[in-house]
């Protein structure tokens, strides 16, 4: 989704080329390989190593440390829903149970479907306007079930 | 009727926060009908003025001042342009000069003075608004000279643990190095916290220039803000910020002409909590997992690659450029007790009118909660406050009369923390509340501590048990047990802190620990 080109070396090796000058490189690289191809493909992990001069378990230990780094690409589009306590202050904890009980849809989990996969997260920084979500670097407040379904593709947008 | 000469200057944010209720939809239909109109308006898209119930707030620039509208809706556009909008016509959702509003009159503004006001990415706005005055003073100092002005300022880390921030820089100050680090701590992971990203996407040039001050001050030329990636909009402004200040002469090689050199970077985090601790955040900083450190060394000494380093909040930097310009013993006059200075409140959860609320610390909970915020957004009872983020306590409607400052909070072993305030109403669980503390601290621990990594899965597994029904007495004791362990043997305070939500909600609300089983929730699972 979100039109992400196709993994290919020569494109990824020009990335972390361009990137590898910085002082801590592998959080950059690692952002601007995902930014670009929707995920961190495992072949990345040597070019990294060498281009950094790090050990390739080194490399592999980032990427796994951080929850925002995906090793396979995205199928569907992505939701993200925050889930920390001021969107639980409204509600945040029934919109993931009517998901999953009106579309099939679990969220951080295998769904009836792959068009859509709801993720959690942890504070959006809206919490006076919460339950919040983000979708495709879009911030959305004051979710509700109709809006989520929406968000989700389920639906078609209320007028 | 008359032309106008210059055109009207509209106003409408481009805060997350607002774009998150519709601002944008509003700005564009505010374009399309004051030009269908033939009326010639200047679009300045602001940060938030804070009053976030009200978002989308139009404002527009009237002879007696700034005359606001909202919330406004695309919808309600035409209607207002109809009636007069760019003079500031009478309408239903006119809320009058936004000066005189009772959120905006009763705050003391220093930080997030000029948030909400000008362009944020108007070097010009942020000048005729006092923007570099803090650092002109600066130049004309020796480091210890301001190092001595923010330590008599009182000021303390606006990041969570208060520790005072002169005596920080003083360390880095006299640390001897080649190579010296300003880090910004922009990772606002706490939930119900969210003034860092309105500051900087509100008044980017703010911490900038709070930034270089550190610099000059301690001798360090590179800098990074460490930026949480749930924040693109505040990284994209940021970004843009730091190019501006670049080509301005306010960074690089010779700041405003001066014989310092600063250089700013800011980077992303990747979505771990824990990375807003200091040491995990300067480990991701260097590419690594954002495992713990132990300290000593601390990073004032061995930080950023080992080299002496700064690591304060956003909202520490973005205090200085005011303390250096109005002089230490003014920002000390605000606030109570060893609390010196304003703090940025942030109101969220389930509340009539959230957002932000810059005060000299000392006013209570409740009239945060109740006069400011109105009471809860369903109009249920308040039954629980979260203070200070995930590791902060629960306290109960009863405690709300404490005051804002850090030891009053400390006295009720409550925490201040970043200044998030979370309320909730009676349909909480509270039992649920302390699983979710235990389930997020599993979730997010760095793993390097035993206490940590294993007591928050136990935790799950036992608040599983007694809400189940089972064995209660007994589970209870655990849940002490464990609660004790983690406080006493954790190596950071993710999991030395996690048992104050836990504790306060078995203490405060004991009888959601008592409740007969019921079908089980869909609560978030520990580890993935
Ligand atoms: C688990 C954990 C998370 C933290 N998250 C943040 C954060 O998001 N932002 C922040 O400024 N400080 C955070 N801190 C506090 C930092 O470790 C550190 O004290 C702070 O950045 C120092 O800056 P200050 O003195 O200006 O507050 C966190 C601490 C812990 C233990
Ligand atoms: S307490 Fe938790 S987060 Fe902190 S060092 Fe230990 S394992 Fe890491
Ligand atoms: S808790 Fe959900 S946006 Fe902050
Ligand atoms: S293993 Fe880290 S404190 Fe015990």
């Amino acid at each position: 989704m979100a039109g992400y080109r196709m993994w290919d070396d020569d494109g990824a090796r020009q990335i972390v080329g361009g990137l590898a000058h910085l002082e801590g490189a592998t959080l950059p690289i690692l952002h601007a390989l995902q930014g670009e191809f929707g995920y961190v493909d495992a072949k990345a992990v040597p070019l990294i190593a060498d281009a950094l001069n790090l050990s390739r378990a080194e490399v592999h230990g980032t990427i796994s440390f951080y929850h925002d780094f995906k090793t396979a690409p995205p199928v569907g589009r992505v939701v993200k829903l925050c889930r920390a306590e001021a969107c639980q202050a409204l509600g945040c904890e029934t919109l993931v149970a009517q998901l999953e009980r009106d579309h099939g849809i679990r969220v951080d989990g295998q769904s009836a479907t792959d068009a859509v996969a709801v993720e959690t997260v942890y504070c959006l920084g809206n919490c006076a306007l919460g339950p919040s979500a983000l979708v495709d670097g879009a911030l959305i407040g004051r979710v509700d079930a109709q809006r989520l379904a929406e968000l989700c593709g389920l639906v078609s947008a209320a007028q | 009727m008359s032309a106008p000469t210059a055109p009207v200057r509209v106003f409408i944010p481009v805060d997350a926060a607002a774009l998150s209720v519709g601002a944008e939809a509003v700005a564009q239909a505010v374009s399309r009908e004051a030009a269908a109109r033939g009326i010639t308006i200047d679009l300045v898209r602001n940060g938030s003025r804070g009053m976030l119930w009200l978002e989308p707030l139009v404002e527009v620039e009237t002879p007696q001042g700034r005359i606001a509208y909202g919330p406004v809706a695309a919808r309600d556009v035409a209607g207002l342009v109809d009636a007069g909008l760019v003079q500031g016509g009478e309408h239903p959702l006119r809320l009058g000069l936004v000066d005189d509003l009772d959120w905006m009159k009763r705050q003391q503004r220093l930080t997030f003075a000029r948030t909400g006001v000008i362009d944020p990415l108007s070097l010009s706005d942020y000048r005729a608004h006092d923007g570099l005055a803090g650092l002109k003073a600066a130049l004309a100092l020796t480091g210890a000279e301001i190092v001595e002005i923010v330590r008599a300022s009182g000021l303390r880390g606006r990041g969570g643990a208060g520790f005072p921030t002169g005596i920080k820089w003083k360390t880095v100050h006299d640390a001897r190095a080649d190579q010296k680090y300003i880090v910004c701590n922009a990772d606002e992971g706490d939930s119900g916290t969210f003034a860092d990203r309105m500051l900087f996407e509100g008044d980017p040039f703010l911490t900038i220039e709070g930034m270089v001050i550190a610099a000059i001050a301690v001798g360090a030329t590179r800098g990074y803000i460490y930026l949480r990636s749930e924040y693109p909009h505040a990284y994209r402004t940021m970004q843009r910020a730091i190019l501006k200040a670049e080509q301005a002469g306010i960074l690089g090689d010779s700041v405003l002409g001066s014989a310092h050199a600063f250089h700013l970077e800011v980077r992303l985090g990747a979505g771990a909590y824990i990375c807003g601790e200091e040491t995990s955040l300067l480990e991701s900083l260097e590419g690594k997992r954002g495992v713990v450190r132990a300290k000593p060394p601390i990073p004032a000494l061995k930080g950023l690659f080992g080299q002496p380093t700064i690591v304060n909040n956003v909202l520490s930097f973005a205090a200085v450029p005011w303390i250096l310009q109005h002089g230490a013993q003014v920002y000390a006059d605000f606030g109570v007790g060893r609390s010196r200075g304003t703090l940025p409140v942030q109101l969220g959860g389930n509340v009539r009118r959230g957002g932000l609320i810059e005060l000299a610390f000392g006013i209570s909970l409740r009239e945060i909660i109740e006069d400011l915020g109105g009471g809860t957004l369903s109009g249920r009872p308040i039954r629980a406050v979260q203070v200070g983020g995930p590791l902060g306590a629960y306290l109960t409607a009863a405690q709300l009369n404490v005051a804002m400052d850090y030891e009053a909070l400390a006295a009720i072993k409550g925490m201040l923390g970043h200044g998030g305030i979370v309320v909730f109403d009676d349909s909480v669980d509270m039992a649920q509340q302390a699983r979710f503390a235990f389930a997020f601290c599993a979730k997010e621990s760095c793993g390097k501590c035993t206490p940590c990594r294993i007591g928050a899965t136990r935790g799950v597994e036992t608040m599983d048990k007694i809400i189940a029904g089972t064995e209660r007495p007994k589970n209870l004791a655990i849940l002490r047990d464990l609660s004790k362990l983690m406080t006493d043997a954790s190596l950071c305070a993710m999991g030395g802190l996690t048992p104050n939500p836990v504790l306060s909600a078995l203490d405060h609300f004991p009888e959601d620990f008592d409740r007969p089983a019921g079908p089980a929730k869909n609560w978030p699972l520990a580890a993935e």
